[in-house]
């Protein structure tokens, strides 16, 4: 039984390793053939904690499984798979490695069962998934993965201090329910938060993600921020805060995905929309709610990752991403642009398509429990989502006014990985009770009954009506080579200016206190100097037996004085 | 044979003294009392296992019962200065000829080894034996020899220094002589063991005050506690290199190890502590010397001086630690005893290696010898990061203990002087890093090479003790513990 005690994430360790020794063709079958033997294996696993050990006084269980880890685990093997096979015409080793070991540090923080282990994946998502973007070797590309990888450590660092202060207040590692009545317990929520993209602190992903290399983004759309949500699944159930956040992060990214000209960052946009829907379902925190957030993330990982392998695609052949500088492809590119339509429609939540049968059950929960307000929002969004990645993304791409570019579909391998994701897509969009079979909680949840059909229907046409509307009266924002300030600028621009005046500042006074002090220090030293002849005389001077000899008589006589006195 | 280690300790370096003089060749007597040193180290590591696994060894002298005969005794305490001390002299020994070829007259060589012998067996006879007599007749041993040793220097002034320490040594041995003639007055009985079980009932007397007054001032003297440290620092200066590091590393720790050995074993805690107001005392010498001797030590223009003021300085380190009279300052206290023969054997073998090499250690000379002597003024370098207290030394570990045990008994005022303390040793360490790194070498001094091999390896084995012992401090403290919990009593 050695085999059930092999933890997830050694096949894609081991698997690293033999990517590097390998060349071409061989390469690919080991890549390929790494997810499937894994799930396979994941397949046969039951419940329960598999692996134990103590470090000092530190219980760890590195590899524990459950319902909701072992949901994560298979969509994170079908997104390896898919991902891999996008990127079979790869000649980049430095990629591939990086691809392998971040698919595996994903799992591996998945199936942790305590908060150190957790830790140390944690990390190494950070660590792994910087050379995805630094393997694009640019400039721009570098100074990208830095700023990720500061934000990503101190997320880690967070969650670090975070921990060691919950094994001071509770004596365990146990990753569990943690809550948010405790130091501990807010440091792990910011540490979690950051990688999950909350308000202010998402720019990391709209910055990296459209930096990253083809294959790289279609990597990491689909493992950072769902360990983020697994975590905030597994340890904050119920937190209302997290739905007022939700809420938020369903709204804010869709005035900036309007106005944004590169295709991929209204896609990693669009990625904070729907990790907002993930984010309520865990702060509703019912049955229902939790399975909508679980089977969310499991679906946005294929849609999503549909949709940047299909922008992928675009930026592989035509080297140009911009909405301005594309349109018209649906000529040469037919497969492509139909395979993005599905993704579109996926992530728009059209009936029959699976981001439908996940979102419905999110927002049925935010009825149940009365958050109306909150339905309301994700109502918008939904709408929102629909305009910049439903229609936005496919139509400036695709059709719009002809760019004159005539590139071909993308390679086969490319094809096949948008293929499989695509019917996937419509598999579960039309047959829901497969996935729902794998959620944490039982349901019985039909999300095709005739008010959610004919709402979201609705909703989707008047959505599509307005985008038509507004671009006969011309009043829609064009599409423009620009930049759009986000929260980032606060930290990128104007905070170091003023860190800067500030330095100078201190700087100038410094030097002038530095050099009254060293005038002091000058006369002081020399003054002690003059007094110091003496004193130095005085104490390496070499003494005569006689003044010794007293010294022994003086210490004697004081000891006896003192003895005798008692 | 394993019966007889104890006398075997002692006995050994004794019988070998003589024949060195019959061996005549200096070369084949360094390699005797080399392989005799070795012997002794051997020995001391035996019975220190003994000790630790099946407790006090004692040996009756002759056959003779304890009371009347004479009772080597060993337990956990004088085996760890056992080991301290033969390790030392077996690694001195090593740079030993090549050292005494520059400094020392030919035809003295082979006196200089039966004479190295006759010190090491008084010193290691002062802390393997159980009675007091004996303890006197082996610290007139020591000193006699090491008196001759010190005049062996090649400066005139050795000479002057030895007489000095005769004259001050004489008193303290005196000292001592008339303390045990008190006690023995009083008891009957030269045991110490006996003793400490007939002292209480006489306790409250003016003789056992005055017999206890005039033993530890003898010691004292030997330890050279300020303010009765004038004749070390000569000494030391002036004494061939090589004997310099022996003593400095070994002299002042058998006197330290007399005086716990005196007031815990024989007058005992409640007597030495309570009756008479040794703790203030000390307490306030050991502060004195800290920082008088430091001070000092940064006015010095002779390495030696320096170092040998440092070592005045270390001392006060260590009669602080004793002053606490807990488990704890003891243990600091012993494990300074350790640590710091480490660091000073290391530093004045290294400085051996210049005095080799340019003639003298006059810090005019040390210019640009960082480059010109790379390893022996990094092994210099590192004792004196020792001697500060750099963690990763071994002096940040019985410095951490000597703090601990101040803290312990809430006495942060003296935990805040000693660690100013440390700002002094730091000012005449960078005095030598300095000269020694960021001067241009002198031109007379230009074809100045590295010690030679058997400089070398010693001093470094010792540096490397000096970091091993700073980060895996298991022996040390496990050992040091053991022996300051079995004098209180405690059983651990």
């Amino acid at each position: 039984m050695w085999m059930i005690e092999l933890p997830p994430f050694m096949p894609f360790y081991i698997g690293a390793l033999f990517v590097l020794l390998t060349r071409s063709k061989l390469r690919g079958v080991i890549m390929m053939a790494i997810p499937i033997a894994s799930a396979v294996h994941l397949g046969m696993i039951p419940e329960g904690i598999h692996l134990q050990f103590s470090l000092f006084d530190y219980q760890l269980i590195p590899y524990r499984v459950d319902k909701l880890s072992l949901m994560f685990g298979y969509v994170f093997h079908l997104a390896a798979l898919i991902g891999i096979i996008y990127s079979l015409h790869l000649r980049d080793t430095m990629q591939q490695v990086a691809a392998m070991m971040y698919v595996g540090s994903g799992l591996g923080a998945v199936f942790a069962g305590d908060l150190l282990t957790l830790f140390i994946f944690w990390e190494l998502l950070a660590i792994t998934s910087v050379f995805l973007i630094w393997a694009r070797r640019t400039q721009r590309s570098y100074v990208t993965g830095m700023r990720y990888l500061i934000i990503q450590v101190l997320s880690g660092v967070i969650l670090l201090a975070g921990t060691l202060f919950y094994f001071t207040e509770n004596n365990t590692l146990e990753f569990g329910y943690i809550g948010l009545d405790s130091v501990s317990g807010w440091l792990i929520f910011i540490a979690f938060g950051i990688k999950c993209a909350f308000p202010m602190v998402h720019n990391w992903l709209t910055d990296a993600y459209s930096e990253a290399t083809v294959t790289g983004t279609v990597f990491l759309s689909a493992f950072t921020t769902k360990v983020a949500v697994y975590a905030l699944a597994r340890a904050y159930p119920g937190t209302e805060l997290l739905v007022y956040i939700g809420a938020a992060m369903t709204c804010f990214p869709i005035f900036f995905a309007v106005i944004e000209n590169d295709l991929r960052r209204v896609l990693a946009y669009s990625l904070i929309n729907q990790l907002g829907f993930m984010v309520v379902g865990i702060g509703i925190g019912t049955a229902l709610a939790i399975n909508g957030a679980v089977a969310h993330a499991f679906n946005d990982v294929i849609f999503k990752g549909l949709l940047f392998m299909s922008m992928g695609a675009v930026l592989h052949m035509t080297g140009r991403i911009h909405g301005s500088e594309l349109g018209g492809l649906y000529k040469t590119m037919p497969k492509t642009t139909i395979l993005c339509i599905v993704g579109a429609a996926s992530i728009s939540a059209f009936p029959l398509f699976s981001g439908f049968v996940s979102k419905s059950m999110i927002m049925s929960a935010a009825l149940a429990e009365g958050f109306d307000w909150i339905w309301l929002m994700l109502l918008f969004a939904s709408a929102g989502v629909f305009h910049h990645a439903g229609i936005k993304i496919p139509y400036f791409a695709f059709f719009a006014h002809d760019s004159g570019i005539r590139a071909n579909d993308p390679p086969k391998n490319m094809l096949l990985a948008m293929a499989i994701a695509a019917s996937l897509c419509i598999a579960i969009g039309i047959y829901p009770q497969g996935l729902y079979a794998l959620l944490p909680y039982e349901t019985t949840y039909n999300p095709y009954d005739t008010t959610h059909v004919l709402a979201q229907t609705q909703l989707l046409f008047y959505s599509a009506l307005a985008f038509v509307w507004l671009n006969l009266k011309g009043m829609y924002p064009p599409e423009l080579r620009s930049t759009n300030l986000d929260f980032d600028w606060l930290y990128r621009r104007a905070f170091p200016r003023a860190l800067q005046t500030m330095f100078t500042i201190i700087w100038q006074n410094d030097r002038r206190l530095r050099q009254e002090f060293k005038l002091k220090l000058t006369m002081c030293l020399t003054y002690i100097a003059a007094k110091n002849n003496r004193l130095s005389s005085l104490l390496s001077r070499n003494y005569p037996s006689g003044s010794m000899a007293m010294w022994v008589a003086v210490v004697l006589a004081t000891y006896l004085f003192l003895s005798f006195i008692q | 044979m394993i019966a007889h280690l104890p006398v075997l300790q002692v006995i050994v370096p004794l019988m070998a003294a003589p024949i060195c003089l019959i061996l005549k060749r200096a070369q084949l007597a360094w390699l005797f009392s080399l392989l005799v040193s070795s012997l002794t180290l051997l020995i001391s590591i035996l019975l220190l296992q003994q000790v630790m696994t099946s407790g006090v060894v004692s040996y009756e002298l002759g056959g003779w019962q304890a009371p009347w005969g004479i009772e080597y005794r060993i337990d956990k305490l004088n085996a760890f200065l056992l080991l301290i001390i033969s390790a030392i002299s077996t690694i001195v020994l090593f740079a030993a000829q090549t050292s005494i070829e520059k400094e020392i007259d030919k035809n003295k060589h082979t006196l200089f080894y039966v004479l190295y012998l006759l010190s090491l067996t008084g010193m290691l006879g002062i802390v393997a034996t159980g009675d007091a007599f004996n303890v006197f007749v082996f610290l007139e041993i020591a000193s006699l020899s090491t008196y001759a040793l010190i005049a062996m220097g090649e400066d005139r002034r050795a000479l002057w220094a030895s007489y000095q320490y005769l004259v001050m040594g004489t008193i303290g041995a005196t000292f001592i002589l008339i303390g045990v003639g008190l006690m023995y007055q009083m008891t009957g009985t030269l045991n110490m063991q006996d003793l400490s079980q007939r002292l209480p009932e006489v306790a409250q007397t003016r003789t056992v005050f005055t017999a206890f007054a005039f033993v530890i001032v003898g010691v004292c003297l030997k330890l050279a506690l300020f303010p009765l440290h004038h004749w070390l620092p000569n000494a030391y200066a002036y004494a061939p290199s090589i004997v310099t590091a022996f003593f400095a590393a070994t002299a002042t720790k058998v006197a330290m190890y007399l005086l716990i050995r005196l007031t815990f074993s024989v007058f005992g805690l409640s007597f030495s502590f309570t009756t008479i107001p040794l703790q203030t005392l000390f307490m306030a010498l050991g502060l004195f010397g800290i920082f008088v001797a430091s001070t000092s030590a940064i006015y010095q223009n002779n390495i030696k001086h320096l170092f040998a003021y440092s070592s005045i300085a270390q001392i006060g380190y260590m009669i602080v630690g004793f002053s606490i009279s807990t488990v704890t300052g003891l243990t600091a206290t012993l494990l300074h005893v350790f640590n710091h023969a480490l660091m000073k054997c290391a530093i004045f073998l290294a400085l051996a290696a210049v005095v080799y090499r340019l003639g003298d250690v006059q810090l005019n000379n040390f210019h640009g010898l960082g480059r010109q002597m790379p390893l022996t003024m990094a092994a210099i370098v590192v004792g004196g990061l020792s001697l500060i207290g750099m963690p990763l030394t071994v002096g940040f570990v019985s410095k951490w203990y000597l703090l601990t045990a101040l803290l312990e008994q809430g006495w942060w005022p003296v935990a805040v002087l000693i660690l100013f303390a440390a700002i002094l040793a730091v000012i005449y360490v960078w005095r030598i890093i300095e000269v020694a790194y960021f001067k241009e070498p002198l031109v007379n001094q230009a074809a100045v090479k590295e010690a030679p091999m058997l400089f070398l390896v010693p001093i470094w084995a010792l540096t490397i003790a000096n970091i091993y012992f700073g980060i895996d401090t298991r022996l040390s403290v496990q050992v040091a513990q053991a022996a300051a919990q079995s004098l209180f009593g405690v059983t651990p």
